[in-house]
């Protein structure tokens, strides 16, 4: 089975964030970064597939120079090669325009499965997979928990809201969009680190893969959440207000 | 103009951060949560060396062939550094004897036949190796040691007892130090001994200060037959390998010591930003800043002194001079650096909880362990030639 993996490298969650001096991004001097959280388990999905079916497991990256690092992190867990689509400024881009991009970049590959992140961890727009499902002329489906496959069949589960899960049965090939925390994450050990060197990784710049899409879509300005406090009292009985105490802890605060 | 670049030492490179962060996440995810349920305990699990070995850290400098990745010394500083983020040093201890107190002297010495049946076991974590050198009358005087093995036939036989054997209680094989003649320096030979053989057995485990999570262990050995082929190296070579095998020992040891250094800075750090007293935060005194300032310049300054001596030793130069060096300063270092570290904690770094503490009570040790300070000193006065 030939699966291609979507990665993207954004802030390591435990950055302090700042807003640069345009005020439309957080500045990234002084940032960490990681792979993107959902594209891990992205990865580790694909990983595990590959074991259980054979064939080979292709990483598409794109982002500037230093989005190599998250590419051989993917590699040495156990991918074996890589596209870097080598672009500086993504962040231009809306997901339509990215994933115009993504596809391009697959042209040539013949992915029996593509896995995405659900969602990215800077942007959160959780549609890049799905237009490239489209783009590529794949059946797709969304938040996905687990993954098997049966004789050319997929049967996937996503998650539905307040505890619901779908158990769906698809066909290959596919696009998954794949949800956090699914599975634990392998360890890049030290002989895959080593190991990584030596696989291809293949770069294309995104003025080669062609025009992507005019944006539609465009940050006027990024801003922290005021910090403010609110006092609410409820008055009446202790069940009742025990009541909508937890109603605002679930649906206001969203902490529950 | 000036070109900015990256410092070309020390070399490390996007290999050695993808090493600094997955040993990270293994420590973060596998050791620390646990760390004081088992110090409590006083024993961590076995399986700790299946994980630790998968993950590749006991075969960082080992070839591949033997399931190794074929690394180098920067490799093991950079796994070094981020293992301080088990806030246990029991376990990291454990981990060093196995990493680099005993593969790499069986990869060195050893036949290939010695090799697949230690060597490869061993990397892969699947048997479990200690280093057997000091005995209750020997220590630092190493030519001194009284266990002796005679030959028997095609066997050696061997009687006496060690003592300060870590790992010694979980132990599959030990890396054996034996007199096999009379002479002081040529009558030493190393051993590689099945703890299965009869005869062998574990006394007491040692109650410690520190490292109370780690087995530290008394040996005894009655009549216990191995055959020959067990010879590792020469015979009668044994007390020049030990020399020489101490330097990687003593270098793993100044790395070990240096991550922990670090982490209890860190912790300080930490605890000084968020702890407030007499209205402001510790950290905002000036008697802190620049205890603190001046403990992250004398370790910087340890740092690089360990680095040149992983330099020499990457180059298979002559690093004896510097590896003592390095041992010694920060292994002295550490006794001031977690001492204030603790301090800075007041009355909750006296208490078991903090990991603080355990880094301050562990770090103890190593003025003693691997060669002490005193004996570090001797030898460098000798090389100096007073
Ligand atoms: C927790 C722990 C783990 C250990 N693990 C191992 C292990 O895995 N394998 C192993 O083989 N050993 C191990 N050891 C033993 C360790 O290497 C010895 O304790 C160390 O070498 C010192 O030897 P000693 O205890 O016999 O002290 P001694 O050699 O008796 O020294 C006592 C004191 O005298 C000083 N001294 C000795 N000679 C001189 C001199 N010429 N000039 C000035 N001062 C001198 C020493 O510096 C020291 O302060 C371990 C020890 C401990 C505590």
């Amino acid at each position: 089975m030939n699966i291609v993996v979507c990665v993207k490298q954004t802030p390591a969650r435990d950055s302090l964030l700042r807003v640069d001096a345009a005020g439309k991004w957080v500045s990234e001097d002084d940032l960490n970064f990681e792979i993107n959280e959902p594209d891990a388990y992205a990865l580790e999905s694909g990983l595990q597939l590959k074991e259980q079916h054979g064939g080979e497991v292709t990483v598409l990256c794109a982002g500037p120079a230093r989005a190599a690092q998250t590419i051989r992190e993917a590699l040495a867990k156990g991918a074996d090669r890589a596209i870097h689509i080598a672009a500086d400024h993504l962040g231009a881009l809306d997901p339509l325009g990215l994933a115009k991009l993504m596809a391009a970049a697959l042209r040539d590959e013949k992915p029996d499965l593509v896995l995405t992140g659900l969602q990215s961890d800077d942007l959160g727009y959780g549609q890049t997979g799905v237009i490239l499902a489209e783009l590529l002329g794949l059946p797709h489906a969304t938040i996905i928990m687990q993954v098997e496959v049966e004789g050319g069949t997929l049967q996937v589960k996503r998650e539905l809201e307040d505890g619901w899960f779908q158990h769906v049965a698809m066909p290959l090939p596919a696009l998954l969009t794949i949800q956090s925390g699914i599975s634990k994450l392998r360890y890049a050990t030290l002989m895959g680190i080593k190991r990584a060197k030596t696989k291809p990784v293949r770069t294309v710049s995104a003025a080669e893969l062609g025009d992507a899409a005019t944006p539609v879509l465009e940050v006027a300005r990024v801003y922290a959440p005021p910090r403010g406090k609110r006092t609410q009292l409820f008055d009446g009985d202790a069940r009742e207000s025990a009541a909508r105490l937890v109603e605002k802890l679930r649906f206001e605060a969203r902490v529950l | 103009m000036i070109q900015a670049s990256s410092p070309s030492f020390p070399p490390f490179t996007e290999e050695h951060e993808l090493v600094r962060q997955s040993v990270k996440r293994f420590c973060l995810e596998e050791i620390a949560p646990f760390a004081t349920e088992w110090e409590n305990a006083g024993e961590y699990p076995r399986e700790l060396f299946h994980k630790a070995a998968h993950l590749g850290l006991f075969g960082i400098r080992t070839d591949p062939k033997w399931g190794g990745a074929g690394m180098d010394w920067w490799a093991s500083a950079a796994a070094y550094e981020a293992l301080r983020f088990t806030d246990f040093p029991s376990i990291n201890i454990g981990f060093m004897v196995q990493a680099d107190l005993t593969v790499p002297l069986i990869d060195e010495l050893g036949t290939d036949e010695l090799r697949k049946e230690f060597l490869a076991p061993a990397v892969a974590g699947k048997r479990i190796a200690a280093l057997a050198i000091s005995e209750p009358g020997c220590g630092s005087d190493v030519a001194a040691l009284r266990t002796t093995a005679r030959e028997d036939g095609g066997d050696f036989v061997i009687s006496g007892q060690k003592l300060w054997i870590t790992n010694g209680v979980n132990a599959d094989f030990l890396l054996l130090a034996v007199r096999t003649a009379e002479d002081r320096h040529h009558g030493i030979s190393l051993l590689l001994f099945p703890t299965e053989t009869k005869g062998f057995s574990v006394g007491k485990r040692l109650k410690k200060v520190g490292h109370v999570a780690s087995d530290t262990a008394e040996l005894f050995f009655d009549e216990c037959r191995i055959p020959q082929r067990y010879l590792l190296g020469r015979r009668n070579r044994g007390f020049y390998y030990i020399m020489g095998h101490f330097q990687g020992e003593r270098l793993a040891t100044a790395m070990l010591v240096l991550s922990f250094m670090d982490r209890s800075m860190e912790l300080a750090v930490q605890y000084g930003k968020e702890r407030q007293a007499f209205g402001r935060r510790l950290i905002d005194n000036q008697v802190w800043r620049h205890r603190l300032a001046e403990h992250r310049a004398s370790i910087e300054a340890a740092r690089w002194l360990t680095y040149h001596a992983a330099d020499l030793m990457n180059h298979h130069a002559k690093a004896d001079r510097e590896v003592s060096m390095a041992k010694l300063v920060t292994t002295e270092l550490a006794q001031k650096v977690t001492y204030d570290c603790m301090q800075i904690h007041g009355g909750f770094g006296y208490t078991t909880e903090y990991p603080v503490s355990r880094i301050w009570r562990d770090m103890r040790l190593y003025t003693i362990g691997a060669g002490t300070s005193e004996i570090m000193k001797e030898k460098l006065a000798k090389q100096e030639g007073w």
